[in-house]
């Protein structure tokens, strides 16, 4: 046969074979930053409560991003500065689109 | 009125309805590419036996001026008639007449041609090609989505449902096809999602076209929706005539016999099977060097191809083949082949076909993405359909056999009928290398040369254990055989269960990792 085979290791053996589209394109996996802020929905950003610099205390309201016809307000997972702010008011966001750094 | 004219006045009447959403909405269908309801209906079944019914139901909404509205049959055409000779139900919404939009009296067509088949016990096909509700009728649409897919779940299992998809068919509407049990699409032509590229700009800013988020190939490939795509609707129609050869009429009936065929001479199974257990080969091959005609019907055939499902005869007899495929992803078992396994193991078990499994698998899919995706539930549902099984169950294990992937396919301790291995079979807790490295890792780690040593080490367990013959003497297996008596072993398995009786603990239904 004249296709080119892929490899893939199993167990400790390594098969000839080849690869689906799908499992090509599978999301790969990132360990997740605490410091970052991600979008978790896509939506647009309403409201900004805080600024670069400022500091925040666990649990405060951060911004506010309506998705889905909610408003779901962003808060500080743990006490930290505001290291950089990455979106304005009335802007729209992506899943996954990192809003906030902290630090 | 005389009896002439009351014929007269009725064919006219007859001919009113026949012309669907007429001349101009009929043309527009076809420059689609698509061909009108009844032309498809007309399609599938035998020519000539097509009987239509409710061609007179009218819809009875008043408001947002629908009262001044005629809509001829309501938008959907159903009837019964047969394929190659035997009963069948179908219906097919008509996009010529409002958009297919489905309202209650829609619905109510649908629904009654559903009671009808189940209580015939006779397979069902829904045609489906419709913009989804009829909004002027609110509430009352959604009841009638809601009738459908009440019956849909009550035949499960009962009666063999199809679904075409020829057209649109989209939000709530979706759920009737899933919840059947063959999907079929065609290109260019099936749209299905639940939301629309519409919605999915306005909500999530994401753009995307109609035949990338629900187009025939994402659903053949990507979702696993549809189970059989074809290039034009009239291979479609063959594909569902072609199916209805392969499956019984209902639960309490066998599939048709047909005269037995040898397999095509050019699949020599003794040809296929690399010696090697890490080379790829198409297990689809063998199936077809041990079918009647080496005629395979694949089930699924673009989606999680690391598995193969599908039809094919023994001597004349269905069975419901599964294999593993070490062309694509080694043959191993993740999220979507267990799911594809699973679903087709459960309809050949409600419909009386035997199963015949073929194994060469070297374990699950490894990767957070699969951990993270519940390949622990998914790949369980493998192991529920085969436990839970009571049709004729045969396994031959051509190559690998590890670990958990072993016991899944359907393994003695599952309740296998007949287990048959090649003398090719590895059958081990784990591949040589990972055992190995495990049990000889002390003695590779202080060896002066590693590498050699664990080749060695490989290399012995593979000679002790990675055969069928350790499996044979503790009889897990029950016959070592030859590729070439495989055909035949098959046909005397499933000759002597003819009369198999298994009764599983009463209950009223199981609870399968959905």
């Amino acid at each position: 046969m004249s296709t080119k085979y892929e490899k893939l290791e199993i167990d400790g053996a390594e098969y000839q074979t080849t690869f689906t589209k799908k499992w090509l394109n599978r999301k790969r996996w990132v360990e997740p930053n605490p410091n970052l802020i991600e979008a978790h929905i896509p939506g647009t950003i309403v409201q900004i409560k805080v600024k670069e610099g400022q500091e925040v205390q666990p649990d405060e309201v951060l911004l506010t991003l309506q998705a889905m016809k909610m408003d779901n307000k962003i808060t500080a997972p743990f006490a930290a500065k505001i290291k950089k702010i990455n979106v304005k008011e009335g802007e729209q966001v992506p899943k996954g689109a990192i809003m906030i750094e902290l630090e | 009125m005389s009896l002439k004219r009351n014929i007269l006045d009725l064919r006219k009447r007859k001919e009113m309805v026949l012309q669907g959403g007429g001349e101009e909405a009929i043309k527009k269908q076809n420059a689609m590419g698509k061909l009108t309801a009844r032309e498809r209906i007309e399609g599938i079944v035998d020519k000539g036996s097509f009987h239509e019914y409710d061609m007179f139901v009218e819809h009875q909404s008043k408001d947002f001026d629908m009262d001044k509205k005629v809509l001829h049959g309501d938008g959907v055409v159903i009837g019964t008639g047969t394929v190659y000779g035997e009963p069948i139900a179908i219906y097919a919404q008509d996009f010529t007449v409002a958009g297919g939009s489905l309202g209650l009296m829609h619905a109510r067509k649908i629904t009654k041609i559903m009671d009808h088949a189940i209580k015939m016990r006779m397979p069902i096909i829904g045609i489906n090609d419709s913009g989804g509700a009829r909004i002027q009728e609110g509430v009352d649409s959604l009841a009638g989505y809601g009738e459908i897919f009440f019956r849909n779940t009550m035949a499960s299992g009962v009666i063999p449902q199809l679904s075409v998809i020829l057209g649109p068919c989209a939000g709530g509407a979706v759920y009737s096809p899933a919840l059947t049990d063959f999907v079929f699409v065609v290109d260019n032509i099936s749209k299905m999602f639940i939301t629309g590229p519409e919605v999915v700009k306005t909500v999530l800013g994401e753009e995307v076209s109609m035949e990338d988020l629900g187009g025939a190939r994402v659903h053949a490939e990507i979702s696993g929706n549809a189970h059989f795509f074809a290039l034009t609707e009239q291979e479609c129609f063959e594909q569902i005539k072609k199916l209805l050869t392969l499956i019984p009429w209902n639960n309490q009936r066998k599939a048709k016999s047909f005269p037995p065929k040898p397999p095509k001479p050019e699949y020599k199974i003794n040809n296929i099977l690399p010696a090697d257990p890490t080379q790829p080969y198409d297990v689809r091959e063998i199936i077809m060097a041990v079918a009647d005609d080496s005629d395979f019907m694949e089930v699924q055939q673009d989606f999680a191809p690391n598995i193969v499902v599908g039809f094919g005869r023994i001597d004349g007899e269905t069975v419901g083949f599964v294999a593993n495929q070490p062309l694509v992803l080694a043959g191993v078992l993740d999220c979507d082949s267990a799911d594809k396994a699973g679903r087709f193991i459960r309809f050949c078990d409600a419909f009386n076909i035997p199963l015949v499994t073929f194994e060469d698998m070297p374990g699950y899919l490894p990767g957070v993405e699969q951990e993270h995706m519940g390949v622990i539930r998914h790949g369980a549902k493998v192991l529920y359909a085969y436990s839970e099984a009571t049709v004729p169950k045969i396994t031959v294990i051509l190559r690998k056999a590890y670990g958990g992937g072993y016991i899944a396919m359907n393994s003695r301790h599952l309740k296998a009928d007949f287990m048959f291995a090649w003398p090719t079979a590895e059958i081990a807790v784990m591949g040589p290398e990972g055992a190995a490295n495990i049990i000889f890792r002390k003695e590779i780690k202080e060896s002066s040369n590693p590498n050699e040593t664990r080749k060695q080490k490989v290399a012995e367990y593979r000679e002790k254990f990675a055969n069928p013959y350790v499996a044979a003497s503790k009889g897990y297996i029950d016959s070592v055989i030859e590729p070439e008596e495989t055909r035949m072993l098959l046909k005397h398995s499933i000759e002597v269960s003819g009369n198999k009786t298994v009764v599983n603990p009463q209950k009223k239904h199981g609870i399968p990792p959905f």
